[in-house]
């Protein structure tokens, strides 16, 4: 495809792996614990973040060149606001049950610290496409690490994946428990630490 | 009474508006390095939520819930849908207001406080306070202590983890979990000391 040479695809799968928002910026952490508990609610938040920030990082690069320097934060802040409104109000209509349990967090992705993050570094020097696939990326790394987290919150803490259940009632009856820690806040702590030091074992990259 | 301190116990230890609710991680990660920053960076954030809780439960109260416009004669207008934006926007303009005051009347803690008051407008836990507040129907008063007492809360834990961090220069952690994975881990262990406190009622 003409429109992936090599410079966007790079732009694309960076933040997948050798800069993931996450891991390695360290962006974007406080809505990615508390919908980890189940699968579920991790995927339909990571759709949500995606598409606000594929959207934002467009618009606001659109408009990078009348946007006043003095009032950059303003305006991107109003730009992301709306759009996660907008994802709000259609989650309400649509998926109504997701975000009674998604609670405050959809509305949380304003001040999740990525999306005003790549608008500031990113869409604001490079053009709406690179941009558009900047934040898409940037959205997926940070997907890709929820979605991990809500996998072993789920397999631990309740025994199912995505609500099947897969460990047998053999194991329970032989006497495995689930993990109650899992569920509560700090198996996403511990779990987010271990993944954290798994992918810089993976990535070779150390912090000092 | 026993009500407000059973609220504000409820917000600082049991409830921690970081540690069971994950608000405002970003700061506390990359501030967490140093105590006398973390403890700068705990009062400013005490000091924000503390008015802003009140300001944006004024707002929502009179404003935006249903029904609430009904002193202009509006009585059938819901405005709710727009709570977010507006509560941004009012956090925004709050933090500027206060940091243009401190700087006017207390130049000692303007400069203590001086370059993490502007930070503070993107912390979650401010936004996350303004929208717990809503969701759970406080009253005015409620609103005060509630979000002095999250304020205290994050307070609480962005200071230990900076005493804790400081302790850590002299242990040997292996590399690649130096920085962001021994944090999260230790704020996985404080967090499960925190939760000792679950259950108590005042």
């Amino acid at each position: 495809m003409a429109l992936l040479n090599k410079k966007s695809k790079a732009v694309l799968s960076d933040p997948l792996m050798n800069n993931n928002p996450i891991t390695l910026q360290v962006l974007g952490i406080c809505s990615a614990l508390a919908v980890t508990i189940r699968m579920d609610t991790a995927i339909v938040m990571t759709l949500a973040v995606v598409v606000v920030m594929s959207i934002s990082n467009t618009v606001i690069s659109l408009l990078r060149n009348y946007i006043p320097g003095k009032v950059r934060i303003i305006v991107q802040l109003s730009i992301i606001a709306s759009l996660v409104i907008l994802t709000d109000q259609f989650l309400k209509a649509y998926m109504y049950d997701m975000s009674k349990q998604l609670t405050v967090f959809v509305a949380l992705i304003i001040t999740n610290c990525i999306v005003m993050g790549r608008a500031e570094a990113f869409a604001m020097q490079n053009g709406p496409w690179r941009s558009f696939l900047d934040g898409l990326g940037n959205a997926l790394g940070y997907g890709m690490i929820l979605i991990g987290v809500a996998f072993f919150r789920e397999l631990l803490g309740s025994g199912t994946i995505y609500n099947f259940q897969v460990i047998p009632d053999s194991f329970y009856s032989a006497g495995y428990e689930n993990m109650g820690l899992m569920v509560l806040s700090p198996g996403a702590f511990i779990i987010l630490g271990l993944i954290v030091w798994v992918h810089r074992i993976a990535a070779k990259i150390e912090e000092d | 009474m026993e009500h407000y301190i059973s609220l504000i116990t409820k917000a600082i230890f049991v409830e921690n508006i970081l540690l069971a609710y994950f608000l405002g991680m970003c700061s506390f990660l990359a501030i967490s390095k140093k105590v006398n920053t973390s403890i700068g960076l705990g009062f400013a954030v005490t000091f924000v939520l503390t008015i802003t809780a009140p300001a944006n439960w004024a707002i929502n109260h009179y404003f935006l819930k249903k029904g609430a416009l009904e002193w202009a004669g509006f009585p059938d207008v819901d405005l709710s849908f727009l709570d977010v934006i507006v509560f941004i926007a009012v956090i925004a303009a709050l933090v500027q207001l206060v940091e243009m005051i401190i700087d006017r009347f207390s130049q000692t803690l303007y400069i203590n406080l001086g370059i993490f008051l502007p930070l503070i407008a993107v912390n979650c836990s401010i936004l996350g306070g303004s929208i717990f507040l809503v969701e759970r129907d406080y009253t005015f008063i409620e609103s005060t202590v509630f979000g002095f007492g999250s304020g205290l809360g994050w307070f609480l834990a962005i200071a230990s983890m900076a005493s804790i961090r400081y302790r850590l220069r002299y242990s040997n952690v292996p590399i690649k979990l130096r920085g962001l994975g021994i944090t999260m881990l230790l704020t996985g262990l404080i967090s499960m000391a925190f939760m000792a406190f679950s259950g108590i009622d005042l």
